[in-house]
């Protein structure tokens, strides 16, 4: 009796490592892009990130006597290194890899009980606590420079930017769409007059602008996104609410006052969004279980983006609101529950006799 | 409220009748309790919020601390002299009086001969007349034994939060601006300057230690060093 029975059995999902090399697979493009667009530098923090992460997650399993090899391997902390970094920017000196890598694994994970017990998107929380604490490092945008052009660092000058810094960051430097929209609003300039000079929605599409590592090219990451929808990594409930409310609301206010309000394409394309949509806050660990829980919560992340992005004390905010709907998480989930069989929504039984007599 | 915090340690020793253990024993135990065993901070988990507020540099923490610990001193000496006098419905709002005359008296002293110290801690200084753990061990010691011991166990409990406060502050002061004891003549007197360190020129601060957020990471990793300790010994 102990052979398999023949019904139609429902697949499992895919295994944790597998699903792990399907998230680093589908995020690829968008770094390797990110590296290729802002040289050398980019490739150090990359790996200096993975690095750490590995590293740390291996210190936690082995402090809470867990088998080391085997966690390592499963891959969840290569995902949170390689998300966390493509949202560093790309120029940062290794120093913020590292503390962002033990941020991430120490604080953000293994302090909870380790892999799916974090209350908090690990990443996030790095990169929050990395741009509360050194707002200067974190927010030096660089020009893209493309590894085949003449003005990107060679290697050896790209170790030393890692390592030590630039030496000249106003020469490299520069604002992103976001930073622009903001000073272009707070300096009454008006953002008719101000965009164009700064925001190219095909440029934007492709990526072709200052930003974090990975967070540019817009194109890449939907494909990407689309991948991971695809293959069922990621449900597309969260993606498609996130991008669909925040489009919404920027095309509302836009079209009341389109000198104070970006318009739908600019917060679509520029800054995290579409990272955070498919990447970070798809994150099955730290998102509601059921489909109306999650269309709430990717709803409220994008709510809170417009809401920072236009109002805030930060030009980006996909991280903020990713962490704030977190937190709201297990309310969600404790109010939007699906029904039980045989029970209302409000979970008292059904009964059978009194649906006899309704009927008759 | 007084409900909970007879329930918060059940096995403290004080609660309830005098124990029988030889006098020597009795007052080791005291000692341990306030320093490790029953620490205010890390094993209690009362009077966080001065904890958290002012333990930005190790010299706060330390000012803080200092000032708890005569409060504590003195309402464990006057509890238990006058537990006689008290009765059961009325003992809350007698504690809460004795302590608030206290606080009132540290609080003018500070004001008079430690003034940078009394403006840096600011409205933490009379909001210890609200830390839990004060009126704490005034209703589970104090109010239960004799003088001497009562007064004992509070400068043991103070002690034991002063130290907790001093090694937070340093902490969350050596991470978030690479001092130690910053500004310690300043605030406490030309005699404490040997205190001052600089560990790092030129450091940019890893601000988040300084902000709220940095004393709850803190808070939480010396509580887990403590079960660490703990866990080695046993």
């Amino acid at each position: 009796m102990s052979e398999p029975i023949a019904a139609p059995h429902t697949r499992a999902p895919l295994a944790l490592p597998a699903l792990m090399q399907q998230v680093l697979l589908a995020a690829a493009p968008a770094t390797l892009f990110g590296v290729w667009l802002y040289g050398w530098p980019a490739l150090n923090l990359l790996l200096i990130t993975l690095a750490t992460v590995v590293a740390a997650e291996a210190l936690c399993l082995r402090l809470s006597g867990r088998p080391v090899a085997g966690g390592v391997r499963d891959g969840s902390a290569l995902v949170t290194g390689l998300i966390l970094a493509m949202s560093l920017p790309p120029w940062a000196p290794w120093w913020i890899a590292v503390c962002g890598g033990l941020i991430a694994v120490i604080v953000g994970k293994g302090v909870f009980g380790g892999t799916g017990q974090n209350l908090f998107n690990p990443a996030m929380v790095a990169r929050v606590a990395l741009l509360v604490a050194f707002p200067v490092e974190m927010t030096r945008w660089v020009e893209p420079a493309p590894l085949t052009a003449a003005a990107s660092p060679g290697w050896l000058e790209g170790m030393r930017i890692t390592l030590f810094g630039h030496s000249d960051w106003d020469a490299v430097t520069s604002a992103t769409t976001l930073d622009a929209t903001r000073s272009a609003v707070s300096e009454g300039t008006g953002l008719a007059a101000a965009l164009p000079e700064h925001f190219d929605p095909w440029l934007a599409l492709l990526g072709y602008a200052p930003g974090s590592l990975a967070e540019s090219s817009a194109l890449l990451l939907a494909l990407g996104g689309l991948y991971l929808i695809v293959r069922r990594v990621i449900s597309w409930d969260i993606p498609i609410t996130l991008l669909a409310t925040l489009a919404a609301i920027s095309a509302l206010a836009h079209t009341i006052d389109p000198e104070r309000f970006a318009d739908p394409s600019l917060h679509l394309l520029a800054g995290s969004t579409l990272l955070a949509a498919f990447f970070i806050a798809t994150d099955p660990t730290t998102s509601p279980a059921t489909r109306p829980g999650r269309i709430l919560f990717a709803a409220g992340c994008a709510a809170i983006i417009w809401l920072v992005r236009t109002y805030g004390g930060y030009p980006e905010a996909t991280a903020f609101a990713v962490l704030l709907m977190n937190a709201a998480t297990p309310l969600i989930d404790h109010y939007v529950r699906p029904r039980i069989y045989g029970r209302s929504r409000l979970g008292t039984p059904l009964s059978a006799q009194r649906k006899k007599q309704e009927r008759s | 409220m007084s409900e909970a915090i007879r329930e918060d340690s059940p096995d403290a020793p004080d609660a309830g009748a005098a124990p029988k253990q030889p006098t020597g024993q009795r007052w080791r135990r005291i000692a341990r309790d306030g320093l490790w065993d029953n620490n205010v901070v890390v094993a209690q988990l009362l009077a966080l919020c001065p904890l958290l507020a002012v333990t930005s540099t190790a010299t706060n923490g330390l000012g803080l601390g200092v000032a708890t610990l005569a409060v504590m001193v003195l309402s464990g000496l006057l509890v238990s002299v006058l537990r006689g006098m008290i009765t059961d419905p009325v003992r809350i709002p007698v504690f809460i009086l004795l302590i608030a005359t206290l606080v009132t008296l540290v609080d003018l002293t500070m004001e008079a001969y430690l003034n940078p110290l009394y403006q840096a801690l600011g409205l933490f200084i009379p909001l210890i007349v609200s830390n839990c753990a004060i009126l704490g061990r005034a209703e589970v010691f104090a109010s239960k034994r004799p003088p001497g011991e009562a007064a004992f166990d509070g400068l043991m409990m103070g002690l034991g939060f002063t130290a907790i406060l001093v090694v937070l502050g340093g902490v969350r002061e050596l991470l978030g601006s690479g001092t130690l004891f910053a500004d310690a003549a300043l605030m406490l007197g030309e005699s404490f300057a040997f205190l001052e360190v600089t560990l790092f020129d030129n450091y940019s601060g890893f601000l988040l230690m300084i902000l709220p957020p940095g004393g709850f990471i803190a808070l939480g990793f010396l509580m887990a060093g403590k079960r660490i300790i703990e866990r080695g010994r046993s």
